[in-house]
């Protein structure tokens, strides 16, 4: 893999900040965006831009096969079986919310929805309303010291009252990879059916929801070089097909009357109003651009700069590193007493962008017993010069708040 | 812009951060106001005795940053015997300070607060510097 290469392909990359060349490791919160994408949306509003699905004049089918072309590309990149199954949404959080309240409608007082304390909060309070609204009881699967869940507590967790399991593909702060296709299979046993949360994961790893089993997975465009506002619900169609959709409008209706509609087929009963056309055709982008680089090779990658990054990190005194040694491409960490913004303010302004603070995981939080941590994230443009300007960053932190703390 | 980072963390900040004045409980009735940084996590709680139209005693506890502890230790130092309507005059004119304007102090002393100028500059940690403030204005108005 060519990362001088790659990262001649984003542009804003090739900037100062604060004197110093960027160093953008923040990955995790959201992806830069490639040449690629970037004309792609550019060349559908100088070009193409209509609304979609009332194409009678000429403009108006060519967004229509850009927006539906896209959805293709979609779904072969997570292998769904059909693009019935692929809904375009504004993101991850939008995607669990709809499942959480459509499907959730399903459950009644007794049922249980399993997930676990490393959820992000989109993964946790969508549940708690749908429980809150049916009586149904939400349970945690408990992690282990180094924030990973074993599938031994997964079975003692699922039962047969369990009619939802929700969980993250991977940690946005341990890096913790879970096992979510043994996971789906615990679930299944149960009669439970599985939503993953892969916010973390889609960009970074072949996803293949035939072969995860999976019910439902949920991610965001704008993590994996796409631009914000455009991301995927994949549902399998047994399941969309008996769910109400959440919005009612414009774009998911077949009849109309006074006082009762019918929906659209599948996926567009769950797009109400005009989607979100240009940011679906930059995703497409994004798809192509990544595929051509190959998803392993990107795993590849990310691999060796997480194991760097761990390696190095370990050499600073006083450095606490969060989650289990075999990790995703992140690193959340504390630097003795310094505050995680102060030690994102002092590499700030060595031009390294780092994520501080509870990164949306305020019961993760309390199970690590901090009030807030910084976030090393790195993607398929990082490079282990990146991690080495970290940790000088890191050491200068040191030396600056060493006197007081 | 020069990045200079002696420019946010003056040596008095630090000093702050490392010995907070008046940090702690009151001990019985006071008037009490949590408040956290939902973006960040950072949190704070702020008791208040006032009597009269003076805060009498004042105390906060919490968990931040620098700038965000060091702000609320700074904060009760500059209040404490101070009228009510000079403590929210104070905190109109830290508001402004905040925006980068020049202020016009009269014949409030601001005392320490002054340090916390340089955070202007950096637009992120604004809201670190403003938490204590806030609360103070809260619970004057519940007052």
């Amino acid at each position: 893999m060519d990362v001088k290469a790659i990262r001649e392909q984003f542009p804003i990359l090739d900037q100062e900040v604060n004197g110093h060349p960027l160093v953008y490791l923040d990955s995790s919160a959201t992806s830069q965006k490639p040449l690629a994408v970037i004309n792609a949306v550019d060349d559908y509003y100088r070009q193409h831009n209509s609304n979609v699905h009332r194409g009678v004049h000429t403009l108006g089918s060519r967004a229509t096969d850009l927006y539906e072309g896209a959805r293709e590309k979609v779904r072969r990149f997570i292998n769904a079986d059909s693009t019935a199954e692929v809904i375009f949404n504004r993101g991850t959080t939008t995607g669990i919310n709809t499942v959480a309240q459509s499907y959730g409608r399903n459950l009644t007082a007794g049922d249980e929805i399993v997930i676990t304390p490393m959820e992000h909060h989109s993964n946790i309070i969508p549940w708690q309303q749908a429980a809150k609204a049916t009586g149904a009881t939400l349970k945690y699967i408990p992690l282990q010291a180094d924030g990973t869940v074993t599938l031994e507590d997964v079975r003692n967790t699922i039962t047969a009252n369990t009619k939802i399991v929700a969980i993250t593909h991977v940690s946005n702060v341990l890096g913790t990879v879970n096992p979510v296709k043994e996971i789906a299979q615990i679930a299944h046993e149960n009669g439970a059916v599985i939503l993953v949360d892969g916010a973390q994961g889609a960009p970074h790893m072949n996803v293949d929801v035939k072969d995860l089993d999976c019910d439902f997975y949920a991610f965001s465009g704008h993590k994996m070089c796409a631009p914000t506002g455009i991301g995927v619900l994949y549902g399998k169609k047994q399941y969309l097909n008996e769910m109400e959709p959440v919005e009612f409008g414009g774009e998911m209706i077949d009849f109309v009357n006074l006082y009762d509609s019918t929906w659209k087929e599948l996926p567009w009963k769950f797009e109400g109003g005009t989607p979100i056309i240009a940011g679906a055709i930059g995703l497409g982008a994004a798809i192509d651009f990544l595929n051509e680089i190959g998803m392993d090779n990107i795993l590849n990658h990310e691999k060796v700069l997480a194991e760097y990054a761990m390696e190095k990190m370990r050499t600073i005194d006083g450095l606490t590193i969060f989650g289990p040694e075999s990790r995703a491409a992140l690193v959340t960490f504390n630097l003795g007493d310094v505050h995680p913004h102060d030690t994102a303010t002092v590499l700030d302004a060595e031009g390294i962008a780092v994520r501080a603070g509870h990164h949306c995981a305020q019961p993760l939080m309390r199970w690590l017993d901090v009030t807030a941590t910084a976030r090393a994230s790195f993607y398929l443009y990082n490079t282990k010069e990146d991690i080495d300007h970290l940790v000088d960053g890191l050491l200068k932190t040191k030396e600056y708040f060493g006197d007081v703390l | 812009m020069s990045y200079n980072l002696d420019t946010l963390y003056r040596q008095v900040i630090m000093d702050h951060y490392k010995s907070p004045r008046n940090k702690g409980t009151i001990d019985g009735d006071a008037l009490t106001i949590d408040m956290n940084n939902p973006t960040c996590g950072d949190r704070i709680q702020l008791q208040l005795l006032v009597d009269d139209d003076i805060v009498k005693e004042v105390k906060f506890d919490g968990e931040g940053c620098s700038i965000s502890m060091s702000s609320a230790s700074m904060m009760t130092q500059a209040i404490k015997g101070k009228k009510i309507e000079d403590a929210l005059e104070m905190s109109k004119l830290f508001s402004e300070m905040m925006m980068g304007e020049d202020i016009d102090t009269g014949d409030l002393d601001l005392e320490d607060i002054e340090a916390l100028q340089g955070v202007s500059k950096f637009p992120a940690r604004i809201k670190c510097a403003t938490l204590a403030w806030k609360a103070m204005e809260k619970g004057v108005h519940k007052e």
